[in-house]
Parts: structure tokens; sequence; C-alpha cells
């Protein structure tokens, strides 16, 4: 075996690697950029190198680097995880030139699989069913509908040079076909100058299944079941899951088998992905194959027990599989997913900066429970703008989907993560969504169901009860607390009363609290109670409760006469009141919030250090607008709605003063 | 017998009258609630003792002899928050504007006596229209008696104002005299001159919100402290504020049971300081992370927020902080920093409050507006405070302490019982630029040999260890254990004990 390899990566990747690699007994080589000097990877392996500048065009991706890097190490072999240089042939070959393993597959499967067209026709060499289609020329309307018909129903009529939904049809029968022929060489002759038109097979209801193949360089292949990745955004897997809950076994075998076929076909040798398209009729399509280790590969170990990264080491290392097909066996379900620094309420717009608090949930591995957690951050640790913004891969795994979901759902409430804008609200809104728990995804779901982006989440009159009643539980903790305080008068002490009434989400619940030795009891107005029992302490950041025989984990942070708590993707403000003080509360105006400018002024005197917009930009809150530097420190000012940039009153050098317009926008 | 009972319970139900419902409905559809209201809602539940619920003005001019509502347009009494002595008293505007008579004044400062001979503080709820004019120089006269009590209460008992409603002219200055002012965000302003006065005097148009609103106050004149959404926010978090302050110069601050591990580390401090000198932090992160469960009061949060002030609490004890902000203007020291640390500092002083300081200073800030403003006076002030103030001071410089400003934020120097500083701490005369251009000046034209120069200065001087070979750091500490360090100091200070010669009072730069 190695005795010392180098991880050509960085990031929650680099440290899954690590893990297995000493595991195995091997030694460790970590290579990082300017900005990653303090990262996890780097604390992790045994060696660490400097390979360049933070940006990976300087750094990561840079052949000649690693090269040297790989020679000061001694490392006798390369894992490249996915992304940068994991599926680069070129690098591949510079490795084998040198005598050095490369954890991946042969050149040549990854130059065979690199090409889409070539990788398209060897699958269909390979007997992979691929998505029917046409590719030539088409001469007229009556053409259009000669090759439609052989493609078969449904297809979509699409011009070559398109884009953005312009010229493209869908046709259902011959006069749809025909017509959707003509308006889409027009569109795409005034919108791109190319009137080129293909034909292929509209897949409906699609979904994105994906099968893992494990090959040795010994011709030994197997299949490790597939990975449904159908909850994307902009083709963006965003949650992922293992087995899928639509395919069949026949669907699956087949599927399994052409891409043992396609896998063989190639020469392939170690992990490797081949993606489908799979439609509501559990028709399959190939898509591409990737030559690599994916982002989403726990969730396959997950429900089979194989360590992936340990069987690329070894088939890098020239091992023969010891797991057959037989050995092959799916137990339970397992989700992921992916924590990304992307703000859901702005648009997704990635959010970099610093981790003021990274707490994940603890680790756990029963027989019938497993959460892990794969990242590469760490408490106070740094999400760069150089790199791809994932935080970590939460993975839950249990005997039933159901309850793989239910533990997804609770590791997420247990997730803290402060500093910057994440998607933690949206994941939990997609656990929680009906469509996703029922199985019933396909890869349009996140625009057909959040068509207007992430706008929070409204919780159901059930729950709301369930934390009104862990809010005043825990309130009361903190008000009798604020009366122990010292130097009061003795024998005229406040009394904390048991009436107390809790708002949230436009609810109000009056209750009465009867506190014992093990927790409360809630009693609410209309006579149903909810028995309410914890070790929340005022100050923690996390409360765990049981509420009615039920865990309820809450994020709490102290406001005003209550707490911001958040759970299950809601962030809701949970007052807690007496009687009177909310009765008095109700005299209370609403406000209407102020208009914010549309101006951007500058709020210190400074220089303008950069302008990182123009004018006409559609500007996402929360964007960066421009720098400023004053004392000797540079000040990002964002936007503070989505707007319009108009004008631009300011470049780069310019000195300005407090409350110069900077920008103004529509 | 049962006559008198009869006649007491009719005389306390015209009382909580006030001016009477109309003017209630009036009061409440401004979002704004009673005097009494208030009251109930600052004060423990049912814990409220009323003074002089009966007294009514004298005066006989411009037929005022038909109109005496009983109170005269003000509540007066005390009662406890979370079982804590404190005296209040709250202007009735629903009772002729809550204007300030002779004997409206005389309420007031009936309760202020009490709370100066008994040890408790001042809450005053401001939301009144002025000197009741009917009553001519005897309602001034009752303001200077209010003021002179305000003087005198200064130092002795904590003394907190809340500006729910108007408070214009002459009143502005019992508030003025607090250590602190709330505003009620929209139904509150507070100015020397109205808006009509001053269009008329200098033609300038301007509205009350803009005058003398909350955002004008806590934004731009720092005359007051914060500011609160509604008259319940307001009330809730004066309660809160109260949790933290003695009752008096007689007493320590308070302490109450606290759920956090004095020796919690705090990993992620480790990279709070980026890497580059130049880039920003949030010194609010440290502040959050040192206290006990994350609880920070701030003081003036919207004024001059190059500086932090407020209170924490440690081991469950108060302790006031006060720190650079180098999100904002590097967090340098100015005039307003310097004025706003400065008369935090003497509060926390006056009250045997322990202060802590958090140090990133890149200097003071120069230019002309600066120095024409008398930067120099106002930087002297913060000075002067530090200098003074014999309460427990722990410092802790977490990046650059440059130039006087080092000397200012609670230095060795100044009796800093613990200087602590963070590895990542430059304590120098000024950063390695601007030190090697003056040094080296005759190299200047030469780029590499300046670069060296620098290089050389940087690794001389841009470290804590100068500082602590000379002992003017105590010691270096790591952030991750900076809670603990800084609780243990404090708890160590617990008997500390420092006198300041005798003086009539100091000279402080006003």
């Amino acid at each position: 075996m190695f005795e010392k390899i180098l991880i050509a990566n960085r990031g929650e990747i680099a440290c899954r690697v690590i893990k297995t690699a000493r595991k195995m007994g091997i030694k460790t080589v970590a290579i990082y950029s300017d900005a990653d000097r303090q990262a996890l990877h780097v604390q992790m392996a045994d060696e660490a190198i400097h390979i360049g500048p933070s940006p990976a065009n300087q750094s990561y991706i840079v052949i000649e680097r690693l090269m040297e890097a790989i020679r000061q190490s001694g490392a006798e072999a390369v894992h490249p995880g996915y992304g940068f240089l994991s599926e680069n042939a070129r690098f591949a070959e510079a490795l084998s030139a040198e005598g050095v393993a490369f954890i991946g597959p042969p050149v040549g499967a990854i130059e065979k699989m690199g090409d889409k067209i070539t990788s398209k026709k060897i699958a269909q060499e390979a007997g992979v069913t691929t998505v029917p289609g046409y590719m030539g020329l088409i001469e007229d309307a009556e053409d259009a509908v000669k090759i439609s018909n052989q493609v078969g129903y449904p297809v979509m009529i699409k011009a070559s040079a398109g884009g953005g939904g312009k010229g493209m049809r869908i046709a259902w029968n011959d006069t749809e076909a025909r017509e959707g022929f003509e308006s889409s060489k027009n569109e795409a002759a005034n919108s791109f100058g190319d009137d080129r038109i293909f034909i292929e097979k509209f897949i409906t209801q699609p979904r994105h299944i994906e099968i893992q193949v494990l090959f040795d360089s010994h011709g030994n292949g197997i299949y490790l079941g597939e990975r449904e990745c159908s909850i994307q955004r902009r083709n963006q897997k965003v949650i992922e899951e293992a087995p899928s809950p639509f395919l069949d076994a026949a669907t699956r075998k087949a599927m399994g088998e052409q891409s043992v076929a396609l896998a063989k076909a190639v020469g392939y040798a170690s992990a490797g992905t081949v993606e489908f398209i799979v439609d509501g009729d559990r028709n399959f399509y190939f898509l591409e194959m990737n030559t690599r280790l994916q982002v989403e590969h726990p969730v396959t170990e997950l429900i089979t027990g194989v360590d992936l990264v340990e069987q690329m080491i070894r088939v890098a290392n020239g091992e023969a599989l010891t797991i057959t097909q037989d050995d092959v066996k799916l137990d339970g379900w397992a989700i992921e997913s992916r924590l990304y620094a992307e703000d859901p309420y702005r648009g997704f717009l990635p959010s970099i900066g610093r981790l003021s608090r990274y707490n994940p949930p603890e680790e756990v591995a029963t027989e019938t429970h497993v959460v892990r957690n794969d990242t590469g951050v760490y408490d106070g640790g740094e999400i760069s703008m150089f790199y791809d913004p994932m935080i970590a891969k939460l993975c839950t795994w249990a005997p039933t989907r159901a309850v793989a979901i239910e533990g997804m759902r609770v590791a997420l409430d247990r997730f803290e993560v402060e500093g910057i804008g994440h998607n933690l609200p949206f994941l939990s809104a997609v656990m929680d969504h009906e469509k996703f728990t029922s199985g019933n995804m396909t890869t349009a779901f996140i625009e057909e169901e959040f068509p207007e982006g992430f706008q929070g989440v409204t919780l159901p009159g059930a729950t709301l009860k369930r934390i009104a009643a862990a809010a005043a539980a825990m309130y009361r903790v903190a008000e009798i607390r604020r009366t122990r305080v010292s130097g009061r008068m003795d024998n005229h002490e406040r009394k904390v009363g048991s009436d107390w009434v809790v708002s949230l989400q436009g609810e109000d619940f009056a209750v009465r609290i009867e506190a014992d030795h093990d927790g409360s009891t809630i009693a609410f107005d209309n006579g149903s109670t909810l028995r309410v029992s914890s070790d929340w302490t005022p100050g923690d950041s996390l409360a765990t409760l049981m509420v009615a025989d039920a865990e309820l984990v809450l994020k709490v942070d102290k406001i005003t006469s209550g707490f911001r708590l958040r759970c299950r993707g809601a962030d809701l403000a949970v007052l807690v009141r007496t009687p009177r003080q909310a009765e008095l509360a109700g005299y209370m105006l609403e406000k209407v919030a102020p208009d914010t400018s549309r101006l951007l002024l500058c709020p210190m005197p400074g220089l303008i250090v950069k302008v990182a917009v123009e004018v006409g930009d559609e500007v996402q809150e929360g964007q960066a607008l421009c720098t400023v530097e004053a004392m000797k420190m540079e000040n990002i000012l964002r936007a503070e709605k989505k707007s319009v940039v108009s004008k631009i009153n300011a470049a780069a050098g310019d000195n300005l003063s407090v409350d110069d317009v900077i920008m103004e926008f529509e | 017998m049962k006559d008198i009972d009869n006649e007491l319970e009719r005389r306390r139900a015209a009382a909580r009258l006030g001016g009477g419902q109309k003017r209630i409905d009036t009061q409440h559809a401004k979002g704004k609630l009673t005097a009494r209201e208030r009251v109930e809602l600052l004060l423990d539940e049912g814990s409220f003792e009323e003074f002089d619920m009966f007294v009514a003005h004298r005066c006989t001019e411009f037929g005022m002899e038909q109109q005496r509502p009983s109170g005269d347009g003000v509540i007066t009494g005390w009662g406890t928050i979370n079982g804590r002595m404190v005296y209040v008293f709250s202007q009735d505007f629903t009772v002729f504007g809550g204007s300030l008579s002779e004997t409206h004044a005389q309420k007031i400062c009936k309760i202020q006596d009490m709370a100066m001979r008994n040890g408790a503080p001042i809450i005053g709820l401001n939301d009144s229209g002025g000197a009741r004019i009917q009553e001519g120089v005897a309602s001034l006269a009752g303001y200077a008696e209010v003021f002179q009590r305000n003087v005198m209460a200064s130092g002795v008992v904590p003394q907190i104002s809340v500006i729910m409603g108007p408070c214009a002219g002459g009143a502005v200055y019992s508030p003025a005299m607090t250590d602190f002012i709330f505003m009620v965000k929209d139904t509150s302003y507070m100015f020397v001159t109205g808006p009509d006065v001053v269009k008329t005097v200098t033609n300038e148009v301007v509205t009350a919100e803009e005058l003398g609103g909350a955002t004008t106050h806590t934004k731009k004149s720092s005359v007051a402290d914060g500011a609160f959404e509604n008259d319940v926010e307001a009330l809730t978090e004066v309660r809160r504020l109260v949790d933290f302050l003695p009752l008096s110069n007689r007493e320590k601050p308070p302490v109450r049971p606290f759920f956090d591990d004095v020796a919690r580390i705090e990993g992620s401090l480790d990279t709070l300081i980026p890497d580059n000198a130049n880039t920003p932090y949030d010194m609010k992160e440290l502040i959050a992370k040192v206290a006990d469960e994350g609880d920070f009061y701030e003081i003036q949060e919207e004024f001059a927020k190059n500086m932090i002030t407020g209170f924490i609490r440690l081991e469950g004890s108060t302790v006031g902080v006060v720190a650079n902000q180098p999100l904002v203007l590097a967090g340098c020291l100015d005039i307003d920093s310097s004025r706003k640390a400065a008369r935090f500092v003497r509060f926390c002083d006056a009250f045997e409050i322990p202060i802590l300081t958090l140090v990133d200073v890149p200097g003071f800030l120069p230019g002309t507006s600066q120095e024409y403003g008398g930067v120099i006076k106002h930087g002297a002030k913060l000075l002067f405070a530090y200098g003074e103030a014999t309460v427990p001071k722990v410092t802790v410089i977490t990046r650059k302490a440059y130039g006087g400003a080092y000397d200012v934020m609670s230095s060795k120097h100044l009796r800093g019982d613990f200087n602590y500083a963070w590895p990542t701490a430059e304590i120098a005369v000024m950063g390695a630029k601007g030190a090697t251009e003056i040094i080296h000046r005759a190299d200047l034209k030469d780029p590499e040999k300046t670069a060296q120069h620098t290089a050389n200065y940087e690794s001389r001087f841009a470290n804590p260890f100068v500082a602590a070979e000379r002992g003017f750091i105590d010691e270096v500490i790591q952030p991750r254990s900076t809670r603990r360090r800084v609780a243990r100091a404090f708890a160590s200070l617990r008997g500390k004990s420092l006198q300041n010669p005798w003086k009539k009072h100091d000279n402080i730069p006003l």
C-alpha cells in the first residue's frame, strides 16, 4: 500500500479523503493557497504544502505547481477529489509520467467520457439508452414531422444556437411539430442569426438519477445502486438521496447493468458515476459519465457500507475488488443536504465571510440512526470568495426514508451557522415539503415550488402551538432567574406569574404554566395541555425540549420580551408577555417600514477603491456595490434591497465625504 | 367610617382617570400608553406605591381654580424592578398636557429626595408639553428645584429618563442631567426651541421629528442613549438596564445567577483577527463571546459607532465595556467617540462598575474638522476619565494600539489593573509604514530600502513583546481563553481599594 498520498483538493473533500487515508494508515499531504492557510484540511493533514495565490487558476489547478508539491512531499499517489483537476487527463498523464499513481480512472476513460458527443456515441455502442433525437439538419416542416415520429412524441424542437428558452418548442403531435418547427426556425433566425434546428425526445417529469460504479484495473466491476439528485437549483444539486424513491428493482438492475457495460467499454478502473435522466414512466436515458468521486457519494456509502475512497485507493494500488455484485445490498435510506453559504432570502446570493459560529449537529452512528457531516470549515473559519460556497454536506441514514427525513429535520434544526447567510432554512423547508416527502419530485421541483424564490416558512398551527409552549416554559425560567438578582427587598420579591400570552407568526396563545421538578405543563385556553421538559438555561443558543413526548429543537436568541426562535426553516419573533402586557401592547401602532433610500451614500470620508456594479445592473439585497477605504480599512457597501442601478457618481480613486451620493437606484 | 371609605374610593377613582376617558382614548390612539399604564409596565406587577395622589395645584389665575384634578399631571411613587427598589415619576399628558406646575414639581422633588436618602434609582417617564404657563414663574421655579436635585443626585443614584412624548424648552434640562436618556421612536421629541420658534428666528423650516426626534438624538446629537419602537418595548428595556445597575453609589453592582461556564473556551476567537491588518472585523463578536450568555446592553449604539460602550456581566456581575470598533473608521478615536466613551467611563466609575476595555485603535482621526472641533480637549476627556477612574480596570489589546490612543485606552500607565494583549497585538507609536517614512526619511526614494526598513520595523515593533518586556503588558493571552482570563482578573480585583487625593471636584476638560 502507498505510504503517503497527496490530496489535490481543498475543503470538505480533502478532509474526507484524509479521514479514510488515516484509517488505512496512509500519511497525507495537503496543498493550500494563500486563502486556505488556516483551512481545516491543512490542519488535518500530516503535511501541508503552499501552492500559490488564492485564485484556483493560480494554485489548485496549476498542474506544474502540483507536480512540484508532489515531488517535494514524496507522495506516491494523488487523490484529486472532485472539481479542480479531477477530470483533467493532462494531469493524470503528468502523474503517470513521473510514476505517481492517480487515484482515479485511466487517462483513456477520462478522455472518452469527457466529451459529450463521444461519450454518447460510446454509450450507444455499449447498449446504453440515450435520449433519442436527430442531430442532423432538418430540411422543412414535413421533415420535422417525419423525424418527430421517428423519435416519438413528445419532442423538443430546439435551435442549435438556442438558449434561455428562445427558439424552443415542445410538440405532442404532428400539427404542433409542424408549427413548432416553423416558429422555432423564425425565432432562431431572428434571435441568433442561425436557423439550424434539431429535434430530440422531450422527457416528461424528468428526474436525475445516477448509478455509482466501481471498477478495478483487472476488469472487475460492480454497481452500487443509485442516487437520486432531482432537487437541484440551476443545475446545482441541493439534496440527494439513495436509493431513489422512484426506481423499482428491475429498472435499478437495468440501469446498473448498462452503467457497468459502459464503464467496461472504456476500460474504467476506479469509482465513477453514470448519470441518467428518468422520465415519468421510468424510461431512462444516459446523460454523461463523471469519472471521479461525486460530491454526493456519502449517501451511497451509507446504504452500502462501502468506503468509496478506500476502494479508489486500493484500486489505484492495483488491488482487485473484493466485493462482488452479489455482495452489494442496499440497506436503509440516506439523505444528503448540501449546506451552502447562499442566502435563500436574497435570491441565493453567495454570502462570504467569517463563520462567527459553526456548530454542526453531533455525528451519530448507531444501528438505527446515522448523522454524518462532511465539512471543511470550523467555528471561526471563513467562507472565501475564491471557491465553491459549500459549508458542509449533512447526511442522515435510517432504515426507512421517512425516518431518515425526520432525522434530517432534527439535524438541520441542530445545525448552528452564524455570521453569513446560508440555505439551512431552505433545506428545512424542502424536508417538510409534501412533494419531497412523498418522493414525487422532478428536476423542476425548486423552480415550480419556489417560483418567487424562498420567502421563509409558515409553520402549521400544531407546530406553532408546540413552539409557543416551549417558549412560555423557557421565558418563565429566564424571568425567574431575573428575580434572583442581588439587592432585592427581602420579603417583597417579585413573584413570577403563571399566566402568559405567547405571540408568534401573527397568532396569540393564552397559556397557564404549572411547573414542577421535571418540567412544566402548559395549559392552553381551549383546554388542551402540552407537557414541556428541557435542560435549557438562559443563554443557551440551542434548546432541546421534549414537548408532549416529541423532541423539539430550537435555535434561541434573546429579544425584548421573548425570543427569536428558529426551527424547521421558520424564523420567528416569539413574544411572551403577561396578559396585561399583551393587552397594553395592543395599543401600540403597527409601524410601516421606512422607505429605504434610492441612494447609496458614502457613510464615512474615504477613498473609493472599487465600484463593483455598472449602470443597469440588477443588484440583489446584500450584494456588494462598492468598496470605500477609510483609515486604511476597506469597507464594503452593500445593496439594502433588490434594485437596478440607474446612475453611478463615483469611480475608483475618488475621495468622498460623508453622505456623498455614490450611486442611485431606480 | 364607611363614608370615609367611600370618599377614598371615589377620590382614587377620580385620580386614576387623570384627564378623563376621552383624553385617555386620544393618548391610546396615538399609540401611547397613559402615565399609569407606563408605571404598571415599568414596575413589578402590583409593586407600585403611589405618593401624592391627591395633590392638586393652587393656581387661581385664568380660571384655573375651576379645574383641580387630583395628582396634577404627574404620578409619583416607588416600586420594584425584579424585586429591587426604584423611584418613579410619570407625567400624565391627559392632565393639562402633562405641564409642570409648582405642585407637579414638588411631587417630583419629593421622590428625588427620597431616592437619594434611601439609595435607589430614579426613573422619569417624560410626556409633558412644558411649563404650566398659567403659573408663570412658579412653574419655572419648580423646574429649577427639579434640576438642582438632578445635580445633587448625579453620581449618588442612577437617574434614567425615558422621553415618551414631548419634552421641550426648559424641560429638557432635567433629562439632560440624568445618566441615561431613552426615547420612543416616532412619538417623542426633545428640543430647547421648537420648530415654530426656529422658523421665526432663523427662517429654518424643520419638523419636530427632524429637529428633536429619536433618530436625531441617537444618531446626530447623542443626547439620547437609545431609542425603542414603542412604549412597551422602551419600558421593558429600561427594566433590563436597571438589572445591570447598582441601586446607588453606596452599593456594589448587582449580581445574579448565571448559566455560563466561567472558563468557556471560544476557539473561534483565535481567528477573529484577519490575516490582513487592514481588514476590519466586528469587535461586538468578541464582546458577545466574553460576556455571560452573550448578553450585551449597548449604550449609544447609533452614535460614534467607531466606539462601543455598554454593559455585560461576568460571573453574573455587571461590567462596563468600552471597545474600539474596527468596522467603523478603523476604530479610531475622534471627538464623538471620545466624548461617548468618556461619559460612559465616568458613569461606571461613579457607580463602582468595573471596566473592561478592548483595544484596536490606529490613533486619532486626523483633519481640520477634528482640530477645529477641539479634538484635543474632547480626546482629553477620555484620557481624564480613565485616569481618574478607581474601579477595577482590565484591558485587552487585540490588534493595534498606536500612539497617543494607546495611552488613552486604559493603558497600564493610567492605573490599568490588568493589561492583556493578544499575540496579534501591535503596540507602537504608529504603523510600520508611517514610522519608516519618518525614521528613514533619507531612504524614501529607494523603495527597496524602504520596504526593508518597513519589514524590520514590523518584525521589531508590530507585536506585543516590546511592551511586555517593559511590563506595560502584564501578559500575552490566547484569544480563545479571553473570557476565562478576564473573568479571573476581575474576580481578583473584587477587593480593590484605590483613592484619589481629596479635592472639591476635578476640572475635567469640558
